[in-house]
């Protein structure tokens, strides 16, 4: 790609951007959040029309009119929000993008169910191709995707940001799996991780504000010198190194059960207690109930059985707003469905839970100054990359949405604070930003309930780590004795106790 | 990168011809199929309507339905449920209305048309209803219920007309028309000019109203809100359920408001017909007006245009009323895929570097 030049309303995406890959390298695209690096791929994709610039493959310019023209010049790109119909069957999202099987009025889905089986046993990839896409996890549907895209004849591969989502041990499954393939094909693997940037890639290319910024070989720095390259100061994620605040109880899960969508016990039977000025780390694969678990607790999943004391009012089976009304601070998994309203300008995604306050309106009469004034405050603060606090939410790079959900829950001064995954997706220098942030409320005495896979993270910030495995906390560890060996342990679900 | 004013126009314009020239030739080629006159048909349907005083009021007296209904049509739109019911709403509001004016003949005027125009509200507001709390508490389609709603109200409607209400001079020569009795006095809306009548400040007023309610107050907010996506609706405190109901009380409120205003101002009896395809023009309008009054009000007007205007064709020049709907079916999706064109703002910025890289050039030359 030649001096690729996109703009959108009010921002300018891709700015003068070449870059090249040659054949069997791994070229490694990192940068901030909204450097704009989906945007690039979009375009190679055909999904975007540049407006400057060239593309060219084998020396040759090309120009994509859609994806489907990119397929057919070798290209394949796993999205960063996975593109899977739920309700169909592996194969047949395969077949929604495989022309070769669409006979006149016909769909061979014989055959294509032949082509996923031979593509899984080349690259070593399980895929089931008769299961349901929502009875997958997120993993699972990581390998469909990757299936999906080499089916179609993929010799050169775009991942963008495909661990964010990812297990642990799925993260290392898929890193061994990409450089065994990396023989055969060409790929750009986008991540905020740098060590699985430093363990995968042979070239890296950093993009800042739409430009490039830095080329070079991988092996020639480390991790945290690409990370300072890419925010232009030597990051150093924060630990928590201060003394037990001895708060008083604030959230007490007592024999909480509680169903998943599909029936199951997804909680079953958890008891947990965090304190104020305490983080606790909840620990463990997801898909164990931690969805459930904050859902449940902010009152939007019934409880079955037990009771979730807030300082002291049972909050199980009570509305959402009478949740957020005592003071309850939620940063839900999913963002862009749950977290933000979409359309709705950032300004006024900023006050979601609280356009009821004296803050916000008089008399239900919104007030449009200080809604505006907070929006610019919160943009600067929390530095969202935006042309405007009127730009609509849904249009933001996934880092800056979950800055904003972040920006809004941290600054409305909660009692309490449930994170779940928050940090997926940001960029190094935001998630130094986020976790300083996290430390700076429990010093002000705010209990914090972490949700996370990154055991980094969770070690680094946690007073207490409670493991979680099928709906129960399988044991809950000081700070001092946890550390990832234990831990990965526990959420196998081995309790060497027992 | 700025776009400059005189860019802005020029682009609106210019996409604005080029879509009307587009329904015009498609509309001139079914005219000349049919052998008919075609600038005389045009000039009937889209100006003739614009050049008399009594034209005007009669365009006039079929926005107002349009508008008023096209408002609360958008209020429900903008909170996630889709009302293609407000045909039936308008209907009960005009059974409601009639049937108040009916039974008390004797209140005086100051007491009784207000009651009258809160009974419609209340009657479309109550048939709005329903389909809303379905939705809210069973997720039933508000496609089918109100549809469905839409035929129970008109055959309700005809039953009253025929048997509960009918007039009863009607009865005596047995001329067989279906409608009730001229309403008293007491109910009517007063006319500025023709039939023209206040219902126009009514429609204004609501329109302002309804901007107000919707941008500028937190129940509008919260409203939208759990329109635009109602798991962040529910996660933000917000109670998605009692609002998608609230909302369509309002929007039935709007459309039997609307029928009220129409028996009040124009008709002054209940008669057959007297919904005349409104609650589904509303929502053209609605749409068409980008669900935002600013758009609605003059959407409306266009609308009551074309609406009048086609009534006057067969008359004047010859050209059958279907077909007439014919060509109106055409002009509207022309102009609203024009619409969506121009809301297009990647398009918009392309042609506004083409527009800028042109005028530059220029200057070099000069
Ligand atoms: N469809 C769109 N409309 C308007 N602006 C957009 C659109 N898509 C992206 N942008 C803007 O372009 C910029 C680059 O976004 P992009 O998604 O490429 O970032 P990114 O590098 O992938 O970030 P992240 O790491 O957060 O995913 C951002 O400022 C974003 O707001
Ligand atoms: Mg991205």
């Amino acid at each position: 790609m030649e001096h690729i030049t996109k703009r959108f309303p009010g921002v300018l995406a891709c700015d003068d951007i070449s870059i090249h890959v040659g054949e069997g390298e791994v070229l490694a695209l990192v940068g901030e959040n909204g450097a704009g690096k989906t945007t690039l791929m979009n375009i190679l994709m055909g999904l975007y029309q540049q407006d400057e610039g060239r593309i060219l493959i084998n020396g040759e310019e090309v120009r994509f009119r859609g994806p489907e023209d990119a397929f057919a010049a070798g290209l394949g790109m796993v999205h960063q929000q996975y593109m899977l119909v739920p309700n169909m069957t592996v194969t047949e999202n395969v077949a929604l993008g495989y022309q070769q099987a669409w006979k006149p009025l016909k769909l061979d889905l014989k055959m294509v169910r032949d082509r996923v089986i031979e593509i899984s046993e080349h690259y070593g990839l399980q895929v089931n191709p008769d299961a349901y896409i929502w009875q997958l996890s997120v993993g699972e549907q990581q390998r469909v995707e990757l299936v999906k895209t080499l089916c179609l004849g993929a010799r050169f591969l775009i991942l963008d940001e495909p661990t964010s989502a990812l297990t642990p041990q799925e993260t290392d499954e898929l890193i061994l799996l990409l450089k065994r393939m990396k023989d055969e094909l060409s790929i750009i693997f986008i991540s905020h991780k740098l060590n699985e940037v430093k363990a995968l890639s042979n070239k890296v290319t950093i993009l800042r504000h739409g430009k490039v910024v830095f080329n070079g070989e991988t092996d020639d720095y480390s991790p945290q010198e690409i990370a300072a390259l890419m925010t232009g100061h030597e990051v150093q994620l924060p630990e928590n190194k201060e003394p037990d605040m001895h708060g008083a109880p604030a959230l007490v899960l007592k024999d909480v059960c509680v169903r998943s969508d599909r029936g199951f016990l997804a909680l079953d039977g958890l008891d947990l207690t965090v304190h104020e000025g305490e983080i606790v780390g909840l620990a463990g694969v997801s898909g164990n109930g931690q969805r459930e678990l904050a859902e449940a607790i902010n009152g939007l999943r019934s409880v079955e059985r037990g009771t979730i004391t807030f300082f002291g009012v049972n909050l199980a089976n009570k509305n959402p707003y009478y949740v957020i009304d005592h003071g309850m601070g939620y940063i839900p998994e999913e963002r862009n469905v749950e977290g933000i309203v979409p359309p709705f300008a950032i300004r006024e995604n900023f006050i979601l839970k609280d356009s009821d306050r004296e803050r916000f309106s008089h008399l239900s009469f919104l007030k449009k100054k200080s809604i505006e004034e907070n929006a610019k405050r919160l943009r600067d603060d929390f530095d969202i990359r935006c042309p405007g606090t009127s730009t609509s939410a849904g249009s933001l790079s996934g880092g800056n949405i979950q800055k904003v959900i972040l920006a809004r829950e941290i600054t409305r001064a909660p009692k309490f604070l449930i994170a779940v995954y928050p940090t997926r997706g940001l960029d190094m220098g935001a998630i130094e930003f986020i976790h300083r942030e996290l430390l700076k409320k429990r010093r002000e005495g705010i209990g914090i309930l972490l949700v996370s896979e990154e055991l980094d993270e969770i070690i680094n910030l946690s007073d207490r780590i409670a493991v979680i495995y099928k709906g129960k906390i399988q044991k809950v560890l000081p700070h001092a004795e946890a550390n990832r060996r234990n831990l990965g342990i526990l959420m196998a679900g081995v309790n060497e106790d027992e | 990168m700025k776009m400059s004013r005189t860019f802005k126009f020029v682009y609106k314009l210019g996409i604005m011809l080029v879509a009307a020239l587009a329904a015009l030739l498609m509309a001139s080629i079914i005219l000349w199929m049919i052998g008919a006159d075609v600038s005389q048909t045009f000039y009937t349907i889209c100006f003739l309507p614009l050049t008399k005083t009594l034209h005007m009021t009669e365009v006039l007296i079929r926005a107002i339905p349009l508008c008023i209904l096209a408002l609360g049509i958008s209020i429900a739109y903008r909170s996630g449920i889709i009302n293609i019911g407000a045909e039936g709403q308008m209907a009960m509001g005009v059974l409601a209305f009639t049937a108040v004016a009916l039974a008390a003949p004797d209140l005086p005027r100051p007491l009784l048309l207000p009651m009258a125009l809160l009974a419609g509200v209340l009657g479309g507001g109550l048939w709005g209803f329903i389909p809303g709390i379905l939705k809210a508490k069973l997720k039933v389609s508000e496609l089918l219920s109100t549809v469905m709603l839409n035929y129970i109200a008109a055959q309700f409607y005809t039953f009253c007309l025929r048997v509960l209400m009918l007039d009863p001079a009607e009865k005596m020569t047995g001329s067989g028309t279906p409608q009730s009795m001229r309403l008293t006095a007491n109910i009517e809306l007063g006319r500025l000019s023709g039939r023209l009548h206040y219902g126009l400040f009514i429609a204004l007023v609501l329109a302002v109203l309804v901007y107000l309610l919707m941008w500028k107050t937190t129940f509008g907010y919260k409203m939208r809100a759990a329109g635009s996506q109602d798991r962040a609706a529910r996660y933000g405190g917000i109670n998605v359920s009692k609002y998608l109901a609230i909302s369509m009380i309002i929007s039935g409120g709007f459309a039997g408001l609307a029928g009220g205003i129409e028996i009040a101002g124009v008709h002054r009896r209940a008669i057959e017909g007297v919904t005349n395809n409104y609650g589904f023009s509303g929502v053209v309008v609605a749409l068409f007006g980008g669900l935002h009054p600013a758009g609605i009000v003059p959407a409306s007007f266009l609308f009551g245009l074309l609406i009048y205007g086609s009534t006057l064709a067969p008359t004047r020049v010859g050209v059958p009323a279907n077909i007439v709907q014919v060509m109106q079916g055409l002009i509207i999706i022309v102009i609203v895929t024009a619409q969506m064109v121009l809301s297009n703002k990647y398009l918009e910025a392309r042609m506004c570097r083409r527009w800028n890289a042109l005028f530059h050039k220029q200057k070099e030359v000069a």
